[in-house]
């Protein structure tokens, strides 16, 4: 076994008995945020990264997949996990509307139009009441209050996300993908229904953050259309997570969410309480830092860069 | 019955008529060149037969059937095939996955498309060069490059926009032999090409035009010494000459 399978068999022996080995609620917690950041980061990769449709709305379909879960407790007494299964499929949908408008427009363009998007799901999950009951939110009684439980279904949902977008990426829909995003005119000479193909992309993006969404809601208990619809919480981190962690790579945005959600709680919590407590506002100021040094020094993220990245750590230990 | 005809084709842009009531048609087998100053519309007319842009008026028959409503990949599908001047492969990938996107036009499993792409890459002698980045080639390859994608659809005809711009002699040569064996294996090409060299020799026939107006149109000989073509590229001194 080459090296690499050797790393990917210890990884999963890792995940597996993760639980069993950090028996902290808190780190639980953390690793199970982050491993929905897998699922929401690769599927915004598949979109923008491999596809080159750079959406700044992902928070629409997280928030669709998470009142899906909600709303079909409060209005039809069934049990959330059924969002599960149909906050992917009905994100899916409306992805597809949301693709005949948007995709009209490129490059900034359509960023802006999914940037729109997401904002005007948030206002009408705000102020449709009477399906989502507004401000107030959705609060659900768990069946299910482990953190095991949520863990191992976060961890076989980012498993399959990454496998399946993998398993795309090397079937005729990813040359599609890929040839769309570098020339989407050159695209469309060589026979490819561009609009079909951006869509499928779309598609299956906006299942997997659905999914996510509707998971967030059964672990959560509690959304509100300020969190789950959120630009910033949502929308930004999904791009955040997929840009450092490297789009366009398979594990890039599995580390991209691993580092973000460490960051955002590092911060959040003041540097676990070492820090002054103005250091819990500061987040989104290094946010901001890390994305410009992303830019500039690691384009391809962690993961694509990692070549770079190696040959430069290395010579600075050299010269010490 | 003519493979592709252009019959009255007019495309303007607001208030500049860039192509004006052009008409010529292209006839199975041949090689048609298409020339013109810089400006002229050739590209323009390439955009509008590939429905790139919608035509303003006239009409575009390929193979006898009206392509002018169709989308560009549906015209694709049908066998038109279309390089571009300023080529953009896929950089990050090998020159084989580059051909291979464009194969599953007319294949589905990725074995067949492979299959399929690697035939075409020996057609255009890029065969050694297949797990090679496709940034990494230089100017000619790339120009080569985008020629075996457009081929890896099975076009019956094929538009070439400017493949010889920016080649070496030898390059040129390269290109030319190419071009040759395409005809020659049953592919139309029209071809659009300030290179002289490159187009007289090749040429079957050749539509000059200046200005989106048709100036000229005949075998490479008499459109060189045509009044009008030597007037659009030097000047009307030598025209006159």
């Amino acid at each position: 076994m080459g090296k690499k399978h050797l790393a990917l068999v210890f990884l999963a022996i890792l995940a597996v008995t993760f639980p069993v080995f950090v028996e902290s609620n808190y780190y639980r917690h953390l690793v199970i945020i982050a491993l929905m950041w897998v699922v929401v980061g690769s599927a915004w990769n598949l979109l923008a990264g491999y596809t080159g449709q750079v959406s700044f709305g992902h928070a629409m379909f997280f928030g669709i997949g998470a009142y899906t879960a909600g709303i079909l407790v409060t209005k039809l007494e069934m049990s959330a996990w059924w969002g599960m299964l149909f906050g992917g499929i009905i994100a899916m949908l409306i992805g597809l509307f949301v693709g005949w408008v948007c995709f009209r427009l490129r490059g900034p363009y359509f960023a802006l139009a999914t940037l729109a998007g997401g904002e005007i799901f948030r206002l009408i999950a705000t102020n449709w009441e009477d399906l989502t009951d507004g401000m107030v939110g959705i609060l659900i009684i768990q069946t299910y209050t482990s953190k095991i439980l949520y863990y191992y279904i976060a961890l076989a949902l980012s498993t399959l996300c990454i496998l399946v977008i993998y398993l795309v990426m090397k079937s005729k829909w990813g040359y599609y993908f890929v040839s769309i995003r570098e020339d989407q005119d050159a695209a469309a000479s060589l026979g490819i229904n561009t609009t079909l193909y951006k869509n499928v992309s779309l598609m299956i993006s906006s299942f997997f953050t659905g999914t996510a969404g509707a998971f967030y809601m059964n672990y959560m208990a509690f959304i509100d259309p300020h969190v789950v619809f959120s630009l910033h919480y949502i929308s930004i981190m999904a791009i955040l997570v997929g840009i450092v962690g490297g789009v366009a790579t398979a594990m890039g945005p599995a580390v991209g969410a691993f580092i973000m959600v460490g960051l955002q709680e590092t911060f959040r919590s003041a540097f676990f309480g070492v820090a002054p407590a103005w250091t819990s506002e500061a987040h989104a100021l290094v946010f901001g830092l890390l994305v410009i040094f992303v830019i500039l020094f690691l384009p391809n993220g962690i993961v694509g860069d990692w070549s770079k990245i190696k040959r430069n750590v290395f010579r600075i230990k050299a010269t010490n | 019955m003519a493979l592709l005809e252009l019959k009255n084709l007019t495309k303007t842009f607001g208030g500049l008529k860039a192509v004006n009531n052009v008409t010529f048609h292209v006839n199975e087998g041949e090689i048609m060149g298409l020339i013109g100053p810089n400006g002229s519309g050739k590209t323009t007319i390439f955009n509008c037969i590939n429905q790139y842009y919608t035509l303003t008026s006239g009409d575009i028959f390929f193979k006898g059937t009206s392509i002018k409503r169709l989308k560009t990949h549906t015209i694709c599908h049908m066998g038109v095939g279309r390089t571009f001047q300023v080529v953009k492969p896929l950089s990050r990938m090998t020159v084989l996955d580059n051909v291979t996107a464009s194969a599953f036009c007319r294949v589905n499993s990725i074995k067949e498309a492979r299959n399929a792409a690697l035939q075409i890459l020996e057609f255009c002698s890029l065969a050694d060069q297949k797990d090679k980045l496709a940034k990494s080639l230089p100017i000619g390859g790339r120009k080569r490059l985008e020629i075996a994608r457009a081929l890896a659809t099975k076009p019956e005809l094929i538009l070439l926009d400017e493949t010889a711009a920016g080649l070496t002699p030898s390059e040129l040569d390269v290109a030319i032999e190419l071009i040759k064996k395409m005809r020659d294996s049953g592919i139309t090409i029209l071809i659009v090409e300030h290179i002289m060299k490159v187009i007289m020799t090749i040429s079957d026939r050749i539509h000059a035009i200046n200005f989106g107006q048709t100036i000229a149109e005949g075998t490479p000989h008499e459109v060189a010494n045509n009044p009008a073509v030597i007037e659009a590229y030097l000047g009307e001194a030598y025209a006159q000459c």
